[in-house]
């Protein structure tokens, strides 16, 4: 039975951020205001992480698997790719690594500048 | 025998949960990064639909209850960046300026790329929110005009290179804060890469799911600016 309550509040949650999509105009998606809900209650002390740990830690493993269906799509809409094949490669990879890059190396900075103003205080 | 298998309830999700159980025994067996079990197992279910002759449209039927799990899957993202509270409010300033930067940086790279290749709109759209998660991704593509099956795709390409290579790609550019790290990893390449984040440490797993939905949010709203680009 105690997986059974952890399921129902993960699709409490997941049906609240629902609501919220529908309600709220922006083009944020349902499991994404799901997720902040979540984070706030959890945040408040409205639940504790034990009353969803098992589930969401079980979720959260499968999601790679999830992404397998769609992708299976590909192989209608191939035809929209395959002209353009070489440069989509390079858009992803080169963007890729530049995201990662500049993410990383911003942030990074920003915390070295923060310890070197606590090592000087 | 293909129209019962076409029209059963469990047949799709049973192929691909065996054929996902082999792709992972087959990783672990070669030990080869680029026989990721998300590749694996798409283009072994493409295959079977084609010589089986069990159109797609049947598959994402049989696979619907389970992909329904998405969004709750996504949801449940909120309990590790829960637990990491501490790490994540210290650092919050310098968090939230790498994921805007990086997310500008991933939305005019794919943009300028797309104008420079000359791809038509509807591929470029569908190219450029292909850092961030599926569950944003997907609708943001399709309701801007691309091609959500293709976002899918480039998204999962993203995922698995920054899966791949994120710790390569680290050490390269010198990035050795574990937070930075997380940072770097969500931002680029979501939930996919946000795995092997978990697997490097429990703090660059948490700043990179802290990460993957700051990146997704963001790109849902410029999403819209930067398609009347094209």
């Amino acid at each position: 039975m105690k997986y059974l309550y952890q399921a129902g509040m993960i699709v409490l949650f997941t049906f609240l951020g629902e609501a919220l999509a529908a309600l709220i105009p922006l083009p944020i998606p349902a499991a994404i205001w799901g997720l902040l809900l979540l984070f706030l209650a959890l945040c408040l002390k409205l639940i504790r992480v034990e009353q969803i740990r098992g589930c969401s830690g079980f979720l959260t493993a499968m999601l790679p698997v999830l992404f397998v269906a769609p992708t299976v799509n590909l192989m209608e809409q191939a035809q929209a790719l395959l002209g353009s094949l070489p440069a989509v490669i390079a858009i992803i990879a080169v963007s890729t690594f530049l995201t990662l890059m500049v993410t990383g190396r911003v942030t990074q900075a920003l915390l070295d500048k923060k310890k070197g103003e606590r090592d000087h205080a | 025998m293909l129209d019962f298998l076409a029209s059963s309830s469990f047949f799709a999700i049973a192929l691909t949960l065996l054929i996902w159980r082999l792709a992972n025994v087959l990783q672990k067996k070669t030990g080869s990064m680029l026989l990721h079990p998300i590749l694996v197992s798409v283009a072994a279910i493409i295959l079977i639909l084609l010589a089986s002759g069990i159109p797609n449209s049947a598959y994402q039927q049989g696979m619907k209850p389970f992909s329904w799990l998405m969004t709750p899957a996504t949801v449940c993202l909120a309990v590790p960046l829960y637990e990491q509270i501490r790490v994540l409010k210290k650092n919050l300033p310098a968090i939230l300026t790498g994921v805007l930067c990086g997310t500008l940086a991933s939305l005019f790279c794919v943009g300028g790329l797309c104008l420079l290749f000359g791809l038509d709109r509807t591929l470029s759209v569908s190219l450029l929110p292909k850092s961030v998660t599926t569950a944003i991704g997907a609708p943001v593509s399709e309701a801007l005009g691309g091609l959500g099956a293709v976002t899918v795709t480039a998204i999962i390409a993203t995922g698995i290179l920054g899966n791949m290579f994120c710790q390569a790609a680290c050490r390269l550019f010198r990035i050795h804060d574990p937070i930075a790290q997380g940072t770097a990893i969500g931002t680029s390449s979501h939930v996919i890469g946000t795995t092997k984040a978990n697997e490097l440490g429990a703090v660059q797993g948490a700043v990179s799911s802290l990460s993957l939905v700051i990146a997704g949010v963001l790109t849902a709203f410029l999403m819209p600016l930067m398609a009347t680009l094209f």
